[in-house]
Formats: C-alpha cells, sequence, structure tokens
C-alpha cells in the first residue's frame, strides 16, 4: 500500500527507489530490444500487408488498407526504439512515461502482426481480432474477478479452473435438462459458490495450505467431471448435453455503429456482466464499508480481528462471492460458445485467469485489462496460425505465461499480493 | 525432520495415528466414490423408487455396481502378478516426481512445476533415445542423464529467480509449466521432432538401446531407478549436510540465515534437485516400456497430469521419502486398476482420479477426518509441508 501512497503524492517521490529505477530500466531495456528484433526483422519483409476493417457479414464495410510491409515494419521499430529511450533517458513526468508505453506497445503489436501477416493472401482481419479479443477475454475476466475478491481476504485461490470446470458441466447439464439459458446461469453460479465453499470450509475451517488446496480441488473437479460426463452425459448426450445457447443481445442504437457495434454492443449477456462486474467488484473494494474491511482481513487479520472484524466471516464472504463470478465464468465454456461439455473443456484458462490477475496487481481493473491483453494475444495466435505466418503461433500462446514470469521476477514492476495472502488465521 | 511432539509419547502417538487418519482417509474416499457412482447411474438411482416397498432391489443394484467396480479396481491393481507389475510401472514416475516435490517442501517450497519439468525431461530423454544411436547402455545412461538435467535446469530457473528476485515459485512454476507444454507443442511441428511420414503430432518411436530394459510384464528397471533414488533422497535429507540445511531452511529461513546458511543458495539447489527427480519421472515416460514393450513416442500428453499427482503422492507421504514409496505404489495402484475397472465393470477410469482427489482431500485436512471419526483424535493442524510456505 505504501508504494501506491508513494506515487500519488509527488512531491514525497523526490528519490527513485531502486526497485523503481530497476523496473525504469529494464522496461526500456525490454522496449529497444523489441525494437531491435522488429528493425531486423523489416530486413526480411517483402511485399504488402492488408488489414481487412470488415468481417465479411458485417453490415457496414469498410475498406481493407493495404500497407507496404518493409516501411511499416521499420517505422513500427523506430517509434518502439524511441519509447525504450523515453524510459531509460531518466526520469520524466508520469504523463510522458504513460504516452510512450502507450505508442511503443502499439507499435510492437502494430509492426509484428505486419511483419507476420506480409506477403499473405489473405488480409488480417481487424474486426475479427477485436470480437475474438473480447469473446476470450469474457471468462477471463470474471476469474480474474473471482481470484481478486478471495486474495485480497487472504486466501489464495489456485482452484479458478476447478471452479470453471464444474461451473461449464453444471451450465451444459442444466441447460439441456431445463432448456433454459438463464437456469443454467443461476446452476453455473450456484455451482461456482459451492466450489467456493468448498475452498472456503478446507482453508478457511480446517486450515489446509491453500496452494496446495488449490491443486487437490483442481484434481477433484477434474475427475468429477470427467467421471460423470464418461457416466451419465455422454452416454445421453442428446438429452444432457445439448443445451441451447446464450443469444447475443443486441442493444438498441449504439450496436449500429460502424465497426465498434457489433463488436461491443452485440454480445451475450455474459460480456456485460464482465464489464458490470468490473465496476462492481472495484466500487465494492475500494469505496464500500465492506470492502475494506476484506482488504483489511488479507493485509493484517490481526489488526482486524482486534477492531472486531470477523476475520473468518470476511473471508467466506468473500471466497462465496468470488465463486459467483468464477461460475459466470464457467458458464462461457459450454453455454457461451459452443453449448456441450468436454472433458477439461477449460484448458488452462483459470490459471490465465490467475496470471491475470498477478500481472493485474490484484486490483480488478488492471486485472481486467490484463485479462484482455491476453485474450488478445490468444486469439493473435489463432489468427496467424490460419494466415500461415512465419511465427509458430504455440509461440506466441506461450506469450501470457513468459509476461507473467517477468512481471513476478520484478523486471518490469514488482507484483506483490495483500500482506497475509495465503496464510491462515488462527484466533 | 523429528518434530518436538512426534518424539515423545508411544509408538501409536508417533505413527499410529497418522497411519490411522491415512487409512480412514482412504476408506471415506472410498464412500464418497461410492456414492457419486451410486448417483450418477440411471439404472441403480431408478431402483431407488422401490426404496420403501422392496429395499432389497435399490440397495441390491447398488451394492452389485460398487462392488463390481471396486473388485476389479483391486484386481487391477494387485490381483496378478501381471497386475503387479502394471502397478509398478505405473508407481515408478508417480513416485520420482513425488519425491521431487517432497523435497521441495522439506525447505518450505511449493514446485507445483513438476509437470513442466518432466516435460522438459521427457522431450530431452525422447530426443536423445531417437536421435542418437549409440551403443546399448551407454545409449539409455545418455537418454536418462539428458532428462535430468533437463528437468533441473527447468527447476533451477525457479529456484534461481525466486533467490534473485523474490518471485514466489508457485506462480513461477504454474507459468513454467504451461511454457514447457508450448515448447513441447511447438518441436512436434518441426522437422528435427515431428516423426516422417506422420500428420499427428508424434516422434519417431525411441531406439530399442534406449528403452529401460523390462524383467516381467511392464515391471521394469525404470521401478528399480525409483527405489534407488527414494533411498538416496533419503540420505540426501536425513544424513547429508546438506539435507540439514534444507531442512533448518524449511523449518526457519531467519534461523538458518543467523547461524549462517545462505538462503538463496540453498533454494536453488533444493529447486535443482527437486526438478533432478521430476525430470526423472520424465525419462520414465519416455523410455519406460508400455504395454507393447516400447515407449509410447513422444506427444502431447505422454506426462498426463504427472507434475499434480506428483503433489497427491508427496502429501500423502507427508514429504517423506518412505511415505512417497508407499503413496506412488497406492496411487499407481489405483491408476492402473482404475483401467481394469474401466474394462472389467464399464466404470470409466476418471473414477481414480476422484479417488485420489478425495483421498488427498481428507488426508490434508485431519480435522474432517476427526470430526466425521471421533475416536481417532486425529493431531490437529499439523501442517503436511514441511517448514513454512
Amino acid at each position: 500500500m505504501s508504494t501506491v501512497a508513494a506515487a500519488r503524492t509527488p512531491e514525497l517521490d523526490v528519490h527513485e527507489s531502486r526497485d523503481a529505477r530497476r523496473a525504469r530500466l529494464s522496461a526500456g531495456a525490454l522496449l529497444v530490444a523489441l525494437g531491435a528484433i522488429l528493425a531486423i526483422l523489416s530486413t526480411r519483409t517483402a511485399g504488402a500487408t492488408a488489414y481487412a476493417l470488415s468481417g465479411y457479414f458485417d453490415a457496414v464495410q469498410l475498406p481493407t488498407v493495404t500497407v507496404p510491409a518493409g516501411p511499416t515494419v521499420i517505422a513500427c521499430a523506430v517509434l518502439v526504439i524511441a519509447s525504450g529511450i523515453v524510459f531509460l533517458a531518466g526520469r520524466l513526468p508520469a504523463g510522458a512515461r504513460t504516452a510512450a508505453a502507450v505508442v511503443g506497445g502499439i507499435a510492437v503489436v502494430l509492426g509484428f502482426i505486419t511483419w507476420a501477416v506480409a506477403g499473405s493472401q489473405l488480409p488480417f482481419q481487424v474486426s475479427n481480432q477485436f470480437a475474438g479479443t473480447i469473446a476470450l477475454a469474457t471468462p477471463l475476466v470474471l476469474g480474474a474477478l473471482c481470484g481478486v475478491l478471495c486474495e485480497n481476504a487472504g486466501v489464495v485461490n489456485v482452484a479458478i479452473e476447478g471452479q470453471f470446470l464444474v461451473a461449464a458441466f453444471t451450465a451444459a447439464v442444466v441447460g439441456s435438462v431445463t432448456g433454459s439459458t438463464t437456469a443454467a446461469l443461476f446452476a453455473a453460479v450456484l455451482a461456482g459458490v459451492l466450489m467456493g465453499a468448498m475452498l472456503a470450509v478446507f482453508s478457511i475451517k480446517y486450515l489446509v495450505d491453500q496452494v496446495v488446496l488449490g491443486v487437490v480441488i483442481n484434481l477433484f473437479a477434474s475427475g468429477l467431471t470427467g467421471f460423470l460426463f464418461d457416466q451419465l452425459v455422454q452416454p445421453n448426450s442428446g438429452d444432457l448435453n445439448s443445451s441451447p445457447l446464450l443469444e447475443p443481445i443486441a442493444i438498441p442504437g449504439l450496436s449500429a455503429i460502424p465497426f465498434l457495434g457489433p463488436i461491443l454492443f452485440n454480445q451475450t449477456i455474459l460480456f456485460y456482466l464482465a464489464v458490470l462486474s468490473v465496476a462492481f467488484v472495484s466500487w465494492l473494494l475500494y469505496r464500500t464499508r465492506w470492502g475494506l474491511r476484506v482488504r483489511s482481513v488479507g493485509e493484517h487479520p490481526e489488526a482486524a480481528d482486534t477492531v472486531g472484524v470477523s476475520v473468518r466471516g470476511m473471508r467466506w464472504q468473500a471466497v462465496l462471492l468470488g465463486g459467483a463470478f468464477a461460475g459466470l465464468g464457467g458458464a462461457f465454456f459450454t453455454i457461451g460458445s459452443t453449448g456441450a461439455f468436454i472433458k477439461d473443456i477449460t484448458v488452462g484458462n483459470g490459471f490465465i485467469a490467475l496470471a491475470a490477475l498477478i500481472m493485474g496487481r490484484w486490483n480488478p481493473v488492471r486485472a481486467a485489462l490484463m485479462a484482455v491483453f491476453f485474450g488478445f494475444v490468444t486469439q493473435l495466435a489463432s489468427q496467424l496460425q490460419s494466415l500461415g505466418t512465419p511465427m509458430p503461433s504455440q509461440l506466441l500462446l506461450m506469450l501470457p505465461y513468459l509476461a507473467t514470469v517477468i512481471a513476478v521476477a520484478g523486471l518490469i514492476g514488482r507484483s506483490r499480493g495483500p500482506a497475509a495472502d495465503g496464510v491462515p488465521f488462527v484466533k | 525432520m523429528p518434530e518436538p511432539q512426534t518424539t515423545r509419547g508411544s509408538f501409536w502417538e508417533r505413527h499410529g495415528r497418522s497411519w490411522a487418519v491415512t487409512a480412514m482417509s482412504i476408506v471415506l474416499a472410498l464412500l464418497v466414490g461410492a456414492i457419486v457412482m451410486i448417483v450418477s447411474d440411471p439404472e441403480v438411482v431408478t431402483q431407488y423408487a422401490y426404496l420403501f416397498t422392496a429395499p432389497q432391489l435399490p440397495l441390491g443394484a447398488s451394492w452389485a455396481k460398487v462392488s463390481s467396480a471396486y473388485s476389479a479396481l483391486f484386481f487391477g491393481a494387485v490381483g496378478s502378478p501381471y497386475a503387479l507389475a502394471m502397478t509398478t510401472a505405473q508407481a515408478a514416475p508417480l513416485i520420482c516426481a513425488g519425491l521431487g516435490v517432497g523435497l521441495g517442501f522439506r525447505a518450505g517450497l511449493f514446485n507445483i512445476g513438476a509437470q513442466g519439468q518432466a516435460v522438459i525431461a521427457a522431450i530431452l530423454a525422447a530426443w536423445v533415445g531417437f536421435a542418437l544411436p549409440m551403443p546399448p547402455v551407454l545409449h539409455l545412461v545418455v537418454a536418462v542423464l539428458a532428462g535430468l538435467v533437463g528437468g533441473a535446469v527447468w527447476g533451477g530457473i525457479v529456484g534461481f529467480l525466486k533467490a534473485r528476485t523474490g518471485a514466489h515459485e508457485v506462480i513461477v512454476t504454474i507459468m513454467m509449466n504451461y511454457i514447457a507444454t508450448g515448447i513441447l507443442a511447438w518441436l512436434l511441428t518441426t522437422d528435427a521432432f515431428l516423426r516422417p511420414g506422420s500428420r499427428d503430432p508424434i516422434s519417431p518411436p525411441v531406439e530399442p538401446t534406449a528403452i529401460f530394459p523390462a524383467f516381467y510384464g511392464q515391471f521394469h528397471l525404470g521401478f528399480v531407478v525409483a527405489l534407488l533414488a527414494a533411498a538416496l533422497t533419503w540420505w540426501l535429507i536425513e544424513r547429508s549436510t546438506i539435507g540439514f540445511a534444507i531442512r533448518a531452511v524449511g523449518a526457519n529461513p531467519r534461523a538458518a540465515a543467523t547461524a549462517g546458511m545462505s538462503v538463496g543458495r540453498i533454494t536453488i539447489v533444493t529447486m535443482v534437485l527437486s526438478g533432478l527427480l521430476a525430470g526423472l519421472a520424465g525419462t520414465q515416460f519416455a523410455l519406460g516400456p508400455g504395454g507393447q514393450g516400447v515407449p509410447t513416442p513422444l506427444s502431447a500428453g505422454l506426462v498426463g497430469t504427472v507434475g499434480f499427482d506428483a503433489i497427491t503422492v508427496a502429501l500423502l507421504g507427508r514429504s517423506s521419502p518412505i511415505g512417497i514409496v508407499f503413496a506412488g505404489l497406492l496411487f499407481g495402484g489405483l491408476h492402473s486398476g482404475g483401467l481394469a475397472m474401466q474394462s472389467m465393470a464399464g466404470t470409466p477410469v476418471t473414477m481414480a482420479m476422484l479417488l485420489q482427489a478425495l483421498i488427498v482431500l481428507f488426508v490434508a485436512a485431519p480435522g474432517l477426518v476427526s470430526a466425521i471419526t471421533p475416536y481417532l483424535r486425529a493431531p490437529k493442524n499439523k501442517s503436511l509441508v514441511g517448514g513454512q510456505a
């Protein structure tokens, strides 16, 4: 907390701390290195890169922009190196550094895509990229919010993956039996909360180590859904695994905006809920008495206990509420996409949500932005794979994990959680 | 590590109670598993309409269902010499990786990354096995060593990051697992690893010179190596200087630092050794003869979920090498028995995974077990993880 306070009061921030200096220099060096890589790549880039702004079926067709690949990559490389130099040059106002970071980040992405798609027969689908990003990010945002609530209260949640899995299974089965996506959604939330209760009872009541517990809960979820799927659902898949899908809801007026409209305002209820949830959780954590108590329980439970806050009670509430968000996120994998459940359908998304939470430094808004970034990278990998580009998509898919390792190693700003995260409370 | 409360008291106090909790946990897990089996079988559930008029129908159907599944599980695990041989083959990688995770626990480190360490080891061992022809014995030794180095490096990176920057090993190891999986997926698209003419992402078969020789059925040299690894790990932890330092750091890093030990160096050494043992598990998958006497070729799912299974093995074995050997055999038996359960009783093999998770869940919460069975008076709040997290 003290570092945040220091950043907000610039007059106190006269001396740059060692950590801040190291973070600034590493960020600058990383940008310069990326720029250098782009510059090297530009020498081997030939032909043109086409960006299709509209999908084939969009109502309003925007033009396809074609840029000469080589010069564009060089221009991006220059911008990236320049923004890196801003970081390296010394201490500038926070605004200048943020601007450099934004320019550098966009230039890296643009330069990289231009290089990767250069010479391809098909254009790069920009609207497809954004739509896919939003679809992939929706469960990640909800899962990260679950983690934000649990971990700010001091309960490490490695079990987001398991919560996703059970909720996805429940949504598919309940949706198939009732034929109602609303019932399926409520069932998924209930499943997420129940898995949260399992986490809570073992970690808060029986004081089981929380990391170990998370791993075991994930195994439990995988075994339980896998067994029920094999034994019950697969032989009766017509009755139990053919749930209706959530329909996109077009917001009148806004959805007619060219380009952005279909991407942002013609989505399923889960997307709108995810956006609202980010605002809701931020308000809850930072603007309400309940949130203050949750954070106090996560930072210093003994102090909270001394002033009469029920540490275990607050942790229970935070974990259960978090479970509701994980349940919504889990529902996305079945009724939000294909409708049918398959074994281990969540394929590590719970862990990417955990990574987003850590990259977002336990803050709901930053965690959500990181979830969107991870969704963007994943979507980029699948787009580039279908375009047959020189960059192996498997390596691109590793980027979120690599970024997280770099982040927790403190190379670009140390990522530190609540002080009492993972520490059981014994009165 | 001899803890104060375990050195005093009767033999029952020292060992009996924790064994009783473990046994009770297995019984409770089997009970929960039976309930899940019954409620998820529509044919059995429909019989429960007659519960009050003809109770023998639902109870008989339930008994038939559960007893056929569990007897198949039992016979598939230990029912015949061939089944026993298969159990040892399933147990060998679990023991190795479990030793790695347990060693980390003793130093207070959570190595959630045995999965990634095993993947990297399997890649290197298999590559030496199919790409570098060598004379018989030498080939196997070099392939195993390559795997060990791979696992040790992958674990060592985590230890280095933790020691130098304070990055939490749980997060780093989880991420390193996915990076390792990504590397494997990418390698299987390259010419060096993709089997010529194959459209599926699998590698060429490992040369016969690099396979662990089998003695009977699937009982092969790899299991003997796993037992040797357990003995060496026991000696390392209990009898060597470095083991003493590992235990000291695990018990209290500040006290260890005050006593002149370098906590950072011990962290790195522990993670290297932990990764090395997990790497040994990876080589078991890459070089161990399967059912047909040849190893499964390198592919995306080769090592299964060994890294996560290893955590359950280390917990059940309470991080002691001897306990880990027994825990590995138990879960190895569950795996091989699970396959028999699927083929003989038609009960899906995923039940074995569910049982494994349930057993560890109960073992990890002795408070819950003693709440259900008060006469056991299980020790309360005793951490399964040596030292502090």
